[in-house]
């Protein structure tokens, strides 16, 4: 496989996104690598490392009868290979608080100061429609101590924004 | 002294469940000593099995004192033909295995376990270990009957306690 791709589909969410793109990949000779996929609201996502020794305009000719008739719109863009290259975390973050604008913003943008690399991220947005709350869970990786990490998210500790670090220390076997 | 070839995920010798040890020779000793250097040469292995190295016996070497941060531990522990006899609570933590190299995933596995094992020399042993410790247990015993840690991974987002009910 000469060239990755990563292919983006967004769409409302039903029964059989994920196994007719990747059908139409597969017999088209492409080859998958990593990928997450994921319900957002009612949408469906789908961030899909697509191996290939076709040009662009090949994966999207065969992508684009599929997304069609499942309503996906799709995003193509020529990315670096699918290296090994898994960067461990070794913290995890939990955040969770009733939900107002601004929070993912505040909390990473303390978090970045102190060189925390975000390596996967998920957010809900949960409770009830008049008290919606905000669920946040990090994984990253950071040389700073989990002590200095929370020093650093103090002041969103203190708007009663619920924080949690803690270690991830990964047992090797 | 030897570092011995590590199996990788998918040779399927790594699903084959050991057998008991019934010989503590010499043989067994050049061989104790080939696994600890190469638990040694793993980078950041705090335990291994004999079936990674293609030897099934039933035979696991831990040594959780080598820890970036301190945890409760018995220092080299070597274990033969171990029985867990006791398992206490449930947690979830994050495994790797040099048998499947860059990956890392969650496991739940007991927090505390009490067992028995041979040491080097066929005497038996009891134990009681918690935490980080009795995990690199639990994932090196899982060798020893053909289960890595793949086959017990949960989703990064299970929380143990989600479904706790709350009187």
């Amino acid at each position: 496989m000469n060239n990755w791709y990563m292919v983006t589909l967004v769409g409302r969410d039903q029964k059989g996104i994920v196994s007719r793109v990747t059908k139409a990949l597969f017999e088209g000779g492409c080859n998958l690598g990593e990928a997450s996929m994921m319900r957002l609201g009612s949408n469906f996502g789908v961030m899909l490392m697509v191996g290939s020794d076709s040009a662009v305009s090949t994966i999207e000719s065969l992508i684009q009868p599929v997304a069609k008739s499942l309503g996906l719109m799709v995003h193509i863009d020529a990315v670096d290979g699918n290296k090994r290259d898994h960067p461990q975390p070794n913290v995890d973050i939990s955040v969770y608080g009733a939900d107002k604008a601004g929070i993912v913003a505040e909390v990473t943008g303390l978090l970045a100061e102190v060189g925390l690399n975000i390596i996967d991220m998920q957010t809900v947005v949960a409770g009830s429609e008049e008290r919606p709350i905000y669920i946040m869970q990090i994984d990253g990786h950071s040389d700073e101590s989990v002590d200095r990490l929370r020093a650093a998210i103090e002041p969103v500790i203190a708007q009663g924004i619920e924080v949690q670090i803690n270690d991830i220390e990964t047992m090797i076997g | 002294m030897a570092i011995l070839e590590i199996l990788e995920y998918p040779d399927e010798r790594l699903k084959q469940v050991s057998e008991r040890v019934t010989d503590f020779g010499d043989e067994l000793q050049l061989f104790l000593a080939d696994l600890e250097e190469t638990m040694r040469a793993g980078p950041g292995g705090v335990g291994i099995a004999a079936a990674q190295v293609g030897r099934f016996q039933r035979i696991a070497l831990v040594d959780c004192s080598v820890t970036r941060k301190p945890v409760p531990n018995h220092g080299f522990m070597v274990l033969i033909n171990p029985e867990i006899t006791q398992w206490e609570g449930m947690k979830v933590g994050r495994e790797g295995c040099m048998s499947v190299p860059d990956y890392t995933g969650n496991v739940i596995r007991a927090e505390k376990i009490s067992f028995s094992a041979q040491d080097a020399s066929g005497e038996t042993i009891e134990y009681e270990c918690e935490g980080y410790e009795a995990r690199a247990v639990q994932h090196e015993l899982d060798h020893l009957d053909g289960m890595i840690f793949l086959d017990r991974l949960v989703s990064r987002n299970k929380d143990l306690f989600r479904r706790k009910v709350y009187k």
